[in-house]
């Protein structure tokens, strides 16, 4: 083959569809990401489009059919209701305490990690952090199961020192969702503590700032950011689950309310209404997070 | 080692040592950085460490600032140990390669974070504050961000946040090495300006000869982990101690063996500056006093105002020869190239230097 340069190369059909598509920038674009926008729109997008109209029509437990004339009467019967209040304060109260818990434990953790051990060391914790989630979700939380239950293996090592586990109930959901969590906690404080220049740290001792004064000034608030990342997740995952509540409690959460209605009560456009709330409690939060730079952490 | 005596106090300093080292030494594992450093840095000196990377310059400027503890020998800082004493229980401020800013604070917070921490009342604060910047001719960017600025601005807010807090002691590591040659050439002059306003002692750390000998009072040239020399800027470069000292700080022109021993009529290791060089045809006369020796041009290298030529000597060895472009155009110089030439300097200028083993090792006493 001759590819003498400056000559016009015998161009084979297949060099000819290459240069054409070379000329064309947009194009590339187009063919690169059908196939995922495709996915996107229709499936997620289209999907959650339908349940949000869904919320707006209604259930007719006489025919067991739906009314499909649009009503916001779904969401005046959640709005007047205490019951879904209580939940819906439930709900999202246990995900900030599940995310502060995480962050509390996953931050010296992560920055043990992130600047403390060896090279090693660290690779060894990031395993560690990731095994768990090799392992099913539902394997770990019948674990919890077995290991808060009345003969359980914790009521057994806590009974000779005089003292009582939680039991199933509100404290053993805290605590399952936490054991779950961590992880999506622990990986970006990480990320974000090894961005931070050592430089910084040296020049806030140069300039007479203690570690504690260090800590404060120029480590937190650049991890800050991190923190709010990895709290994207804790939180949005604790709001939407429904199977650790009903495995390890018998409290009520805004998942457990959606699957009744779906499951139990076949009421369809209720539960959807009900699922907004997650939906608009998460919106709220991203714009917070967006607000206070977890993007740029991520 | 070869050691200037006691340093000379710079001009015009006072006689008190700002910063004194004592035997300093400093291992990691079984890589030696730096081994035996005694030196003594006048107060209000502007002292520069030179040498290539890895010879233990930086790993020095660390030690004084209290980044790296010295695994032997003493750091006296006005006469008070300060060895084992954290970066913040010290009276210096280092200027960092990276600068390393605060990303997250604006100029102005940067530039006071020392004197915040001190708790210096809010008004005075300000005042020093805009004064800092004022004096790296930053006024009015305090609101900014570092990360809007450009390098040679950060470079300015890194020089007015360590100045601010009118340190004993300012460490620069390398502080130009991240701008272009017009920038870095505008800052050398600025920096040696802000000291002379400051009288606060600078000790520069630099691998750029020419950053060294333009702007220091004294040099101390490191090899190794060793000083090899310290002087001023003319003491190193026109009396190198070691051949180390003479190829570093300008270009390697050193003679050994045999050429050696004809060019000062005795045994050694020699230099000879390349400008100090005559370029003649062979015929020419040689000048009264001057040595003479042929060869023939092997290369020649077009510099603009200068052209180099490196001369490979019939009796074995290679001189480089630095002529100015008075009267010669490139093309004339060019032409040399290959031709058979004199050279002749002044005997005087044939300095005789310690051969070093390897380009440093143990050096000669």
């Amino acid at each position: 083959m001759t590819t003498t340069a400056g000559t016009a190369p015998h161009a084979s059909p297949s060099r000819r569809l290459q240069a054409w598509l070379y000329r064309r920038p947009r194009l590339q674009l187009v063919l690169l990401l059908a196939l995922p926008l495709l996915a996107l729109v229709v499936a997620y997008l289209g999907s959650l489009g339908l349940l949000l109209i869904n919320a707006f029509w209604r259930y007719d437990p006489t025919t067991g059919g739906l009314d499909r004339t649009f009503s916001l009467a779904n969401f005046l019967q959640i709005a007047g209701s205490a019951v879904y209040r209580t939940i819906t304060l439930r709900t999202v109260g246990l995900a900030f305490l599940v995310t502060i818990t995480c962050a509390a434990i996953g931050f010296p953790v992560a920055y043990y990690m992130a600047r403390i051990a060896s090279p090693r060391v660290r690779g060894l914790l990031v395993v560690t952090i990731l095994l768990p989630l090799w392992a099913s979700y539902l394997v770990k939380v019948f674990a919890w199961r077995a290991i808060l239950q009345e003969q359980g293996v914790l009521n057994w090592l806590l009974r000779p020192l005089g003292l009582e586990g939680p039991g199933y109930g509100d404290v053993a959901v805290w605590l399952v969702f936490t054991y779950l969590w961590l992880p999506y906690m622990i990986l970006p404080i990480q990320a974000g503590l090894e961005r931070i220049p050592s430089s910084l740290l040296e020049a806030s001792a140069d300039l007479g700032g203690r570690t504690g004064m260090t800590f404060r000034r120029v480590i937190l608030p650049l991890a800050f950011p991190a923190v709010v990342a990895g709290s994207i997740f804790t939180f949005s995952l604790t709001l939407g689950d429904y199977i650790t509540p009903t495995l390890v409690s018998s409290t009520q959460f805004l998942g457990n309310v959606v699957q009744r209605e779906v499951g139990v009560s076949g009421n369809l456009p209720l539960a959807a209404a009900v699922a907004t709330i997650p939906i608009i409690v998460m919106l709220l939060y991203l714009f917070v997070a967006r607000r206070l730079g977890a993007f740029e952490a991520l | 080692m070869t050691v200037s005596p006691t340093p000379s106090a710079a001009p015009g300093s006072p006689t008190r040592a700002a910063v004194r080292m004592e035997g300093l030494r400093k291992t990691y594992g079984e890589v030696v950085a730096v081994e035996g450093l005694d030196l003594e840095i006048g107060a209000g000196e502007f002292f520069s460490l030179l040498g290539p990377s890895g010879s233990g310059k930086t790993t020095t400027l660390r030690m004084i600032a209290g980044f790296e503890l010295p695994t032997a020998g003493r750091i006296l800082l006005d006469g008070e140990d300060v060895s084992q004493r954290p970066p913040y229980e010290r009276d210096v401020n280092t200027v960092f390669q990276d600068y390393a800013l605060f990303p997250h604070l604006s100029v102005g917070e940067n530039v006071g974070y020392g004197l915040m921490i001190r708790k210096v009342p809010r008004d005075e604060r300000a005042r020093r504050v805009a004064d800092a910047l004022r004096m790296v001719r930053l006024t009015g960017l305090d609101d900014r961000r570092p990360g809007q600025l450009s390098g040679g601005q950060r470079q300015r807010v890194a020089l007015a946040r360590a100045l601010v807090n009118r340190p004993r002691v300012l460490l620069l590591d390398e502080p130009l090495g991240a701008l272009d040659l017009k920038l870095r050439q505008e800052m050398q002059v600025e920096l040696k300006t802000i000291q002379q306003e400051v009288g606060i002692t600078f000790i520069y750390v630099t691998h750029d000869q020419d950053e060294a000998l333009s702007m220091s009072d004294r040099i101390a040239i490191f090899n190794q982990g060793r000083v090899e020399q310290v002087g001023s800027p003319a003491d190193v470069y026109e009396r190198p101690a070691t051949a180390f000292v003479a190829g570093f700080v300008g270009i390697s022109n050193i003679l050994e063996g045999a050429v050696a021993a004809f060019v000062t009529d005795g045994a050694g290791t020699v230099t000879v500056r390349p400008e100090k060089i005559h370029l003649l045809d062979p015929g020419d006369p040689v000048p009264a006093g001057s040595v003479a020796l042929t060869g023939r041009v092997h290369d020649v290298v077009y510099l603009g105002s200068d052209t180099k030529y490196l001369v490979e000597l019939d009796a074995g060895g290679t001189l480089a020869v630095i002529k100015q472009n008075v009267a010669t155009s490139s093309m004339e110089a060019l032409a040399l190239k290959g031709k058979p030439v004199l050279l002749a300097w002044d005997r005087t200028h044939t300095l005789p230097v310690a051969a070093d083993g390897a380009g440093g090792g143990p050096s000669p006493t």
